[in-house]
């Protein structure tokens, strides 16, 4: 138990999955302009996070490795999470439209969040069980959710502060994220 | 003759990956801790990148339209394997610097991008060319931010010290300093008139993998 709960502070907070391991950087850049939007992309990227480390994780225990096919499963894993995506937004097109339409276009886009396959490939190095492996999806996708819905926290005030001109735009943005990744490695302390 | 020059001056410079169209961050910002290793990143991109433009071009009108994004993938990855296999074999020092970034180059923003707004439309050899230039732009701005990282976070530059005494500061070889060289860099081209596009790239497409590959984003690609 405490294993489990060890891997959930790890990759939240202390291997940040965007903030110290460089992955989902696009949608964290791209996505985090208002903070609604970046709530929702979160939810829908926990959720298609979560699910995809598990059949990762079975795919690889119950058909990889045992066939010797190790090396296939950079192409395996990008067509289940891609499958995945599609199967997703299919269901809650059909059970919970709500939900849905408030994603809107993110849930496409998760597709090439290379966090998804990041997390997949990670769990397969580490030899996770397939319990921790989906501990690890989780928690990884709340260290994301929590990064990104923190940096659409703060580009909602630099909106309204003067900047100057080079600045603006994507550099203004890589500051914040710099700040960010500096408070984060505090975290290191606690692994 | 023209024409292929003009693919290589395009992705090198007018719509260099990395500085311009602001796609394939998280390579920029993970491995450039050294010169050489964003030099091996680069490198390997462009092999990769070149090689599934020529196959994709070749295969545009066999696949079917509905289905070409997970066909595109598909093909990106196969070769993706095919470079991790061999850089195992050979270049070991560089797979284990690398690591997990070599097959996440599958989902470089990149190579889907150049796929489906370039390969698809255009004559293999062209698409060679667009590939190699796109390659050539993405590796020289790898090793770019990875010798400022490196000079400044460990004093040396492609692994030879700095004559002298200098005290390197390991804040530019850990996460956060990848994100201040690249804002620095980008507010500096800014400021010198080269308009990044992710100005614009962050409202509109996201400057995200996926929406590159999508058609939302053909009208950002309307000059190619």
């Amino acid at each position: 138990m405490t294993s489990l709960i060890m891997i959930i502070v790890t990759t939240a907070l202390v291997n940040n999955v965007v903030l110290s391991q460089f992955l989902g950087i696009c949608s964290f850049l791209g996505v985090s302009a208002q903070k609604k939007a970046s709530l929702s992309l979160g939810l829908a990227v926990t959720a298609v996070l979560t699910v995809a480390s598990l059949v990762a994780a079975l795919l690889y225990q119950f058909v990889l490795a045992p066939l010797g096919l190790d090396y296939l499963k950079t192409i395996v894993f990008i067509l289940v999470i891609a499958a995945l995506v599609q199967m997703v937004e299919m269901f809650l097109k059909k059970n919970a439209h709500a939900i849905y339409q408030s994603l809107g276009i993110y849930l496409p886009l998760i597709t090439t969040n290379c966090a998804v396959l990041g997390v997949a490939l990670t769990n397969v190095q580490n030899e996770y069980t397939i319990l921790q492996s989906v501990i690890a999806g989780l928690g990884t996708a709340l260290g994301y959710t929590l990064a990104i819905v923190l940096l659409a926290e703060i580009r909602e005030h630099i909106d309204e502060e003067a900047i100057p001109a080079p600045f603006r735009g994507a550099p203004i943005v890589l500051l914040c994220a710099t700040l960010m990744a500096m408070a984060f490695m505090g975290f290191s302390g606690l692994s | 003759m023209k024409a292929y020059w003009e693919r290589i001056h395009n992705g090198i410079v007018k719509e260099n990956p990395a500085f311009i169209l602001m796609l394939g961050m998280c390579p920029t910002l993970a491995v450039t801790t050294s010169a050489i290793n964003g030099l091996g990143m680069g490198l390997s991109s462009l092999v990769v990148l070149a090689i599934s433009n020529v196959v994709i071009s070749l295969l545009r009108k066999m696949i079917p339209d509905e289905v070409r994004l997970p066909a595109f993938i598909v093909i990106v990855a196969s070769f993706v394997t095919v470079v991790e296999l061999l850089m195992e074999a050979y270049m070991e020092s560089l797979y284990a610097a690398l690591g997990i970034y070599i097959p996440l180059i599958v989902v470089n923003c990149i190579i889907l991008g150049r796929a489906e707004a370039y390969a698809s439309k255009n004559p293999p050899l062209l698409s060679l060319f667009d590939g190699l230039g796109m390659g050539l732009g993405f590796t020289i701005a790898l090793v770019i931010i990875g010798s400022i990282r490196e000079l400044l976070g460990a004093g040396s530059i492609f692994g030879i010290a700095l004559p002298g005494n200098y005290e390197p500061i390991a804040f530019f070889v850990r996460a956060p300093g990848a994100f201040l060289v690249l804002a620095i860099v980008v507010a500096i081209m800014n400021a010198i008139g080269i308009k990044s596009r992710a100005n614009k790239v962050v409202e509109g497409c996201d400057g995200c993998c996926a929406s590159c590959a999508s058609s939302g984003c053909d009208k950002k690609e309307a000059n190619v």
